[in-house]
């Protein structure tokens, strides 16, 4: 173990000494300043006789297993700073979110690095210990010497998250704000992955990510959260205009899944504060019965008149572009918005643009399926006809969405 | 097609109306539920039954307290005890645990024994057996359909009921020693009287309980409809453990005070069954046992590891969650082995294990107590005054006991002659 590091579990109760080396007290936390600097701990708590002092970084002269040992001795009373994080009360113990290993980890001690700046030193967090050494280390602490311990140490496997991957979990949105809280690093997580990880959070947990990261991000995330009545219950915890901007980003039938397990007048506040567009997309897909083809359908699809060629074809996708991650088909209506045919994407692009619509079709009819339809009939269909899209029709034959073959497979998985 | 589709529509409805309250009352009532009430009929009568109102209050509220907790929080006990009480404490906690939910486990691999015992199938087929299926059960992730079987199976209490009506018990002196409380010096009656407390109210409930309720995602908006199925849990269990009491009251007891020491023994007390009184009883057991059994050793594999940050989740693979695996296995094969050891006296074995849950049972609660009531946790949904009065009375009730316990204990072992005669009149 290079002689360079300290653990916040050898810290805590370290002692330290004045100028002339006269004991003033033993350290009780370590704080960091975010808005100051990343890592450099910035603060230390003195516990004297009577009450706490703070000595900044730069009163510090050496640290070192055998205790702190200050260059001026002019502290201040501590008292609680909001723009600080106090390691030991504030991450300790505490869970926290390992972006590199995509899990959420329990904190069982904080390993610094010990530096000489210039003529004095300073500590540098350097990785959040989990897993059995740390265990090990915290309970053998304070029983037995520091350096036995250490000697012990070697012989089980560390086990660490690097600083700049711990995504700390903080409540209170104004806190996390002064700390310098923005959960950047969980964007980069697959949202399944970190639906995942979300789904271990405690509640307050789950609304501190949920208010914090990209609401296009949050909306994949919702998407991939398990059971629906989570959903709902992530939901309500937030406040109504940025739940608003997350459903606004999920696609409308999972967002009418969503609203439709919350209680109304949730779900109406929510509604309230989305835009027009996207909420009659949802106020019609929150009409039909859940276990109803038209409960499991998405009412963005790209349909193409029939008697149109490729090149028009290839134009509205080209005008739909956001729905391209789960296009698959180009659905053909006559004028009266009715089904006539249906069109694999792939197909369009084996062609000339000139080409006709209607005959590349065939003549065969196009599998559909009422919106009353159960949702069996559904799941039926698409197994025997082997689709990645079922359109779904009204009483008049005309085309109003879409149920996909992960829809389903969802469906299934919920029964 | 899942289990629970083929099933008749009211059965269904109950079963979705169900939830971990309901599910953690049943399962406590395992092999040492039975036993030790059964033994608690047979040596002591209705003397006992005193017990059963104030345990039904206990029950409720540190039920109630574990589903709030984890409805307001969302977080499971041992998390909770680890984030405000620190590492060294949770560990030391965590250990006591350990050991007596192994004495639990072990406890209900012996029901398994005894169970099958009465048919004459050795334990050294039936325990092995037992604990290789449960293993499989839920590290293969078949319990969740299992679970429902289970459930199901417990209607078998019945056959106590019915025969403590068939029996003709003396109803009225029931009744009265349902109020009257009887205190005694006799180590064996302190002995079962902190049994009887720690099997009904047992430590690994609360971590179990507020688990489950975290898992199936109640908060506190639908918390109303947890509470009351808390609450319906808890009575039916009581009801259950009343019934087997007065059964061995009047099958037993009436006929000369005895402790029950064998599965042939406790069985006497379904007589009126006949020659299918066996059955019963030994179908009973075995599904209580093996229920427990599946639940309590994942149960303190996920609260220790949960407690101390070590990856855990039978969706896990081994690699990942060594630790998790490691004491998972460890408690099955540990509780399935010790019941193999030759001449293992298997009910004492039980009844003994019900005493270190009651001994571990009131430090689980101080800490409860401690977390229930922190505002900054729990906001407005701490405890009542008249939740802390009877909780805390407890604490100090089970801690008093625990020490007369000892005391008996020792004074056993050096003045054996001294031992207080109570007197034992059916």
């Amino acid at each position: 173990m290079a002689s360079n590091l300290l653990f916040l579990t050898e810290l805590m109760g370290m002692r330290v000494c004045d100028v002339k080396g006269r004991r003033l007290g033993r350290i009780r936390d370590a704080c960091l300043a975010p808005r100051v600097d990343k890592v450099r701990i910035d603060q230390f708590l003195v516990g004297g006789e009577w009450n706490w002092w703070i000595a900044r970084h730069d009163q510090i002269s050496s640290i070192s297993l055998d205790g702190i040992r200050l260059r001026d001795e002019q502290l201040v009373p501590y008292h609680d700073d909001v723009w600080t994080l106090r390691m030991a009360r504030d991450l300790l113990d505490k869970q926290i979110i390992d972006a590199k290993g995509r899990k959420v980890v329990r904190v069982n001690d904080i390993t610094f690095e010990l530096n000489r700046a210039g003529d004095h030193d300073e500590l540098w967090v350097l990785e959040v210990d989990v897993g059995m050494r740390s265990v090990v280390r915290r309970l053998c602490q304070g029983i037995l010497p520091p350096r036995l311990v250490r000697r012990l140490m070697v012989r089980i496997a560390p086990n660490s998250i690097p600083w700049e991957f711990c995504n700390i979990i903080e409540p209170d949105p104004q806190r996390r704000l002064r700390l310098n809280i923005d959960l950047k690093g969980l964007e980069d997580i697959h949202p399944a992955d970190l639906a995942d990880i979300v789904e271990e959070l405690s509640h307050e947990g789950r609304e501190a990510v949920f208010e914090t990261i990209d609401s296009e991000v949050a909306a994949e995330t919702l998407s991939e959260v398990e059971d629906t009545k989570t959903q709902a219950a992530i939901l309500e915890s937030l406040d109504a205009d940025r739940a608003a901007d997350i459903v606004g980003e999920m696609s409308p039938d999972e967002a009418a899944d969503v609203l439709a397990e919350m209680e109304e007048s949730s779900s109406e506040a929510i509604l309230e504060e989305m835009e027009a567009e996207e909420k009659t997309d949802v106020e019609e897909l929150l009409g039909f019965d859940e276990k109803s083809a038209g409960g499991l359908m998405n009412s963005e699809f790209i349909a193409a008149p029939e008697g149109g060629t490729v090149a028009d074809a290839l134009r509205i996708v080209r005008e739909n572009e956001e729905h391209v991650d789960t296009l698959t088909h180009v659905f053909l209506v006559d004028g009266d918005g009715r089904l006539t045919g249906s069109l694999p994407v792939g197909r369009l692009l084996l062609v000339e643009p000139t080409a006709l619509l209607k005959p590349l079709a065939g003549a065969d009819d196009v599998v559909s399926v009422p919106v009353a339809a159960r949702h069996t009939r559904v799941a039926e269909l698409v197994d025997k006809y082997n689709l990645m899209a079922l359109p779904v029709v009204d009483e008049a034959g005309a085309l109003v969405g879409v149920v996909t073959a992960d829809d389903v497979i969802s469906m299934l998985r919920q029964d | 097609m899942r289990l629970i589709d083929r099933l008749p529509r009211p059965l269904v409805v109950f079963f979705t109306v169900i939830g971990p309250g309901f599910i953690t009352a049943m399962v406590d009532n395992d092999a040492g539920g039975i036993y030790t009430y059964s033994q608690a009929g047979a040596m002591f009568g209705y003397m006992l039954l005193w017990t059963l109102p104030p345990i039904a209050l206990l029950l409720v509220v540190t039920q109630e307290m574990n589903a709030r907790m984890g409805a307001v929080t969302g977080k499971g006990l041992s998390d909770l005890i680890r984030e405000e009480f620190g590492l060294r404490t949770t560990f030391g906690l965590m250990a006591l645990l350990v050991v007596a939910n192994l004495t639990n486990v072990m406890a209900n691999f012996a029901g398994v024994a005894s169970a099958l015992e009465l048919f004459r199938v050795s334990r050294y087929v039936s325990v092995p057996l037992a604990a290789a299926a449960v293993w499989f059960l839920v590290v293969k992730g078949t319990y969740d359909s299992v679970e429902k079987i289970f459930l199901m199976a417990c209607v078998t209490y019945i056959a106590y009921v019915i025969a403590a009506v068939l029996i003709n018990p003396d109803w009225e002196a029931s009744a009265l020693a349902s109020v009257r409380p009887v205190f005694s010096w006799d180590p064996a009656y302190v002995m079962l009287v902190v049994g009887l407390v720690g099997t009904s109210v047992a430590p690994w409930m609360q971590f179990y309980l507020q688990a489950a309720v975290v898992e199936k995602g109640i908060t506190v908006k639908d918390y109303a409809e947890s509470r009351i199925e808390v609450i319906v849990g808890c009575v039916v269990m009581i009801a259950v453990a009343f019934f087997i009491i007065v059964a061995c009251a009047a099958g037993i007891w009436s006929h000369g005070p005895r402790e029950i020491t064998s599965a042939t023994d406790a069985a006497t007390a379904l007589r009126p069954f006949g020659e299918y009184a066996y059955l019963l009883f030994s179908a009973g057991l075995l599904n209580a046992s093996l229920f427990a059994a599946s639940i309590l050793p994942l149960s303190t594999a996920y609260s220790v590891c949960e407690g101390l940050g070590f990856e855990s989740g039978v969706n896990k693979r081994f690699r990942e969650a060594p630790v998790f695996y490691w004491l998972y296995t460890g408690l099955i094969v540990v509780g399935a082995a010790v019941v193999l050891v030759p001449g293992f006296p298997l009910v004492r074995m039980i009844l003994l294990a019900q005493v270190v849950n009651g001994i571990l049972l009131p430090f689980v609660l101080i800490f409860m107590l401690r977390l229930v009531n922190n505002a900054g946790l729990m906001r407005e949904w701490t405890n009542s005054r008249f939740y802390n009065v009877i909780a805390w009375t407890a604490v100090v009730v089970l801690i008093g006991m625990t020490v007369i316990l000892l005391g008996a204990t020792l004074r056993e072992m050096y003045f054996p002659n001294a031992r207080a005669v109570i007197e034992l009149t059916p």
